[in-house]
Formats: C-alpha cells, structure tokens, sequence
C-alpha cells in the first residue's frame, strides 16, 4: 500500500494540535525532517512540526513560498474551501461543529425530530412487511 | 465653633506628594485669612472658653461584676453584598432547576429578590412548578430566552413567600387530642397570582414551535453527554 498524500510545496493539511487547532493550512516551504512552514489566508506563515498536522487530498498549484496574495489567488483558483466542505471529511467537521454548538432546546427539538422520523420509517416498514407478507 | 460653613471646604494645600504640600506655613498662614480675622478682633486671634459643663452625678459601682476581667467581643461592622446575578440570567431566561422537588425541571425565570434569590415559575400549568423562589447556584442557566414583557412582577417579594406563624398554646391536652390540622390548602389570593403571571406568559410560548412541549419536560443527563462541553 504505498502513500498517496505527500508532503509537498501546495499541499493542504488540517491542523491537529495546538492553538490553530480544526484549520487548513497550505505547507509552503520544508524547514528540515520536522517541521514545515505552513500558511493560510487568516494566519501568519509560521512553522509547523509535521506532527501537528494531518495531509488532505487537496494540493494547489504554488511556488516555494508565495505572497499572501499569490496564495490566497491561487487558493482561490483552486477552489480549496468548497472542495473541503464538500469532501466526506470536510462535511463531517461541519456536522461535528453544528452538534457541539447546539442549545439545550435545540437538543430537545433534534429528538422530537428523531423519534418522528423513526416513526415514520417504522410505519413504512410495516406496510411493506404487509404487503410481501400477503 | 463658629463659623461653620455649609459644604466643608476642600483644602487649600494641595498636595505635592503624600506628605508634602504645596504652599510652606506662611503662604498657608496668608491662604486662610488668619490676618484677617486676627485684624478684625484687634490682632488677637478670638477664643472661646468652653461652656460650663453641667455637673455629672458620680457614678456607683454596680451590685455584680465578674471576679476576672470579661473581654468585649470586637465590633463587627460588616455589611453582606447583595448577591450578583450572572450575566447568563434575564428576565424571560429558561432555567434548569438541579436540586429540590423540581429537580430536571426546566422552568421561566421573572425577577431576582432582594434576598438574592431567584423568583421562578413553571408556569404551573405547563410543569407544575408554582410561583417559587430559587437560589442561583441550584440553577443552569440555558440561552432560551421567552418574552417576558406582558408579565407584570412587582407585587412578589420576599414577604410574600414567608412562611406563616402558628400560635401554639401550652396545654397537656393538646398531647392527647388528635392533631387537628389537617393538610393547609393554599390561600385562593395566591391561585390567583399564579393564574395572573401565568396567562400572558402562556401566551408569548405557545408562541414558539415546541416550547411548551420543551418546558413540561425533565431534564437528565444521558449517557455520552459530558456537562463540560454542553452549550445549555
């Protein structure tokens, strides 16, 4: 099984750890064995153990450490943001974000919904078991 | 004295550091005029003899006192803060009520007592909590907000939730007699207050989708939900 996401200069990686915890960073340059610097639109270009982050499938098309203008256009053109949010990956952070901001209430008409939708499944279901049934 | 003034002057040295003022004796000596008043009573600053104080009847020793000397417990003169309300808790705020009867009950908040405490009602017709008061810290406060304006609360406070003084008689008969009092019915003046703080209330949720479903219902822990990263 060899490796299909490599640590390259474009590669966007989602940070694991630390302050800048949940976001996409793009690497732009390799520092040594390590440790990379890493860049976004929102952040200072800092350096980064490998360790605190994690590869993602999506790479864009940059030079050895652009300007911030140069990467936000050719993020842009890559169109990073609405390929991650909808990748499986990119959608489940979503859902996750969406569950753990929700309200006492909100969490109380999610159930409601859900025990409705059950029942409705359940009725469904009786009606076909009926019908092979018969 | 004499020559009291209406609002107490505020000093005429300012002061240059603590401890050091402004102007040295004599600028202050010329500052307040001691000139002048010693000019007006012929270069003699005016005194006042002490009035004749009326005569003190002595003192007698006192029929008891104690062999050892008795120590005076210091003065106390502290005053009790009133208790702050958190910032999360507004008039209209749904509240969880962790402790008592009510406990798992989500419940309206109207107005916070002069006692600190917190005026809470269920409303009563919807959970069965009355109008009652309840301590902050017994209490999660969630961001549920339910509009609160067409209730009017100014007649609750502490006293009317006091409890109410019997008066027992001393007897032996009272021992063997059967107690009397049977279960204490709630005064009709406090049905109605509850009715009255209730009715617009009512109103404003069944306004929102699901509120009312959401306040007739307990509130409990179940399993996988860690109370530390809940957003109530």
């Amino acid at each position: 099984m060899p490796f299909k996401r490599y640590v390259e200069i474009g590669r966007v990686a989602l940070v694991n750890y630390g302050k800048d915890y949940g976001k996409l960073v793009v690497i732009v340059d390799v520092v040594d064995q390590n440790r990379a610097l890493v860049d976004a639109p929102d952040t200072v270009r800092s350096q980064m153990n490998f360790k605190r982050l994690t590869l993602t499938d999506i790479k864009i098309d940059i030079n050895r450490v652009p300007k911030k203008k140069t990467l936000i256009d050719a993020m842009e053109k890559a169109d990073v943001k609405n390929k991650w949010e909808n990748s499986s990956w990119g959608r489940k952070l979503i859902v996750q974000k969406r569950r753990a901001s929700l309200n006492d209430f909100d969490r109380f008409k999610l159930m409601l919904a859900k025990i409705k939708k059950a029942g409705i499944v359940r009725q469904e279901l009786a009606k076909l078991k009926k019908e092979t049934a018969a | 004295m004499a020559g009291k003034r209406k609002t107490p002057v505020k000093t005429r040295n300012p002061d240059l550091i603590r401890g050091v003022g402004k102007y040295s004796r004599s600028k202050m000596y010329h500052k307040r005029g001691l000139w002048a008043i010693k000019a007006k009573h012929g270069g003699v600053f005016p005194r006042h003899d002490p009035k004749p104080k009326a005569p003190v009847a002595p003192e007698k020793a006192p029929k008891f006192y104690p062999a050892e000397d008795v120590k005076k417990p210091l003065l106390n003169k502290r005053k009790p803060k009133p208790t702050k309300l958190r910032a999360s808790i507004t008039p209209g705020t749904v509240l969880i009520l962790l402790a008592g009867r009510f406990m798992g009950k989500r419940v309206v908040f109207l107005k916070q007592l002069t006692s600190g405490l917190l005026l809470v009602t269920g409303p009563f017709k919807i959970n069965g909590v009355p109008l009652r008061r309840v301590n902050q810290s017994y209490v999660i406060a969630t961001s549920t907000k339910v509009d609160i304006s067409g209730v009017n609360v100014e007649k609750f406070d502490d006293k009317y939730f006091a409890k109410e003084v019997e008066k027992k008689k001393k007897g032996e008969g009272e021992f063997f007699e059967a107690e009397k009092e049977d279960k204490k019915t709630l005064p009709d003046e406090k049905k109605e207050d509850q009715k009255a703080v209730d009715g617009s209330l009512i109103k404003s949720i069944e306004g929102v989708a699901d509120l009312k479903v959401y306040l007739a219902a307990r509130f409990s822990l179940k399993s996988g939900m860690k109370p530390h990263e809940l957003v109530f």
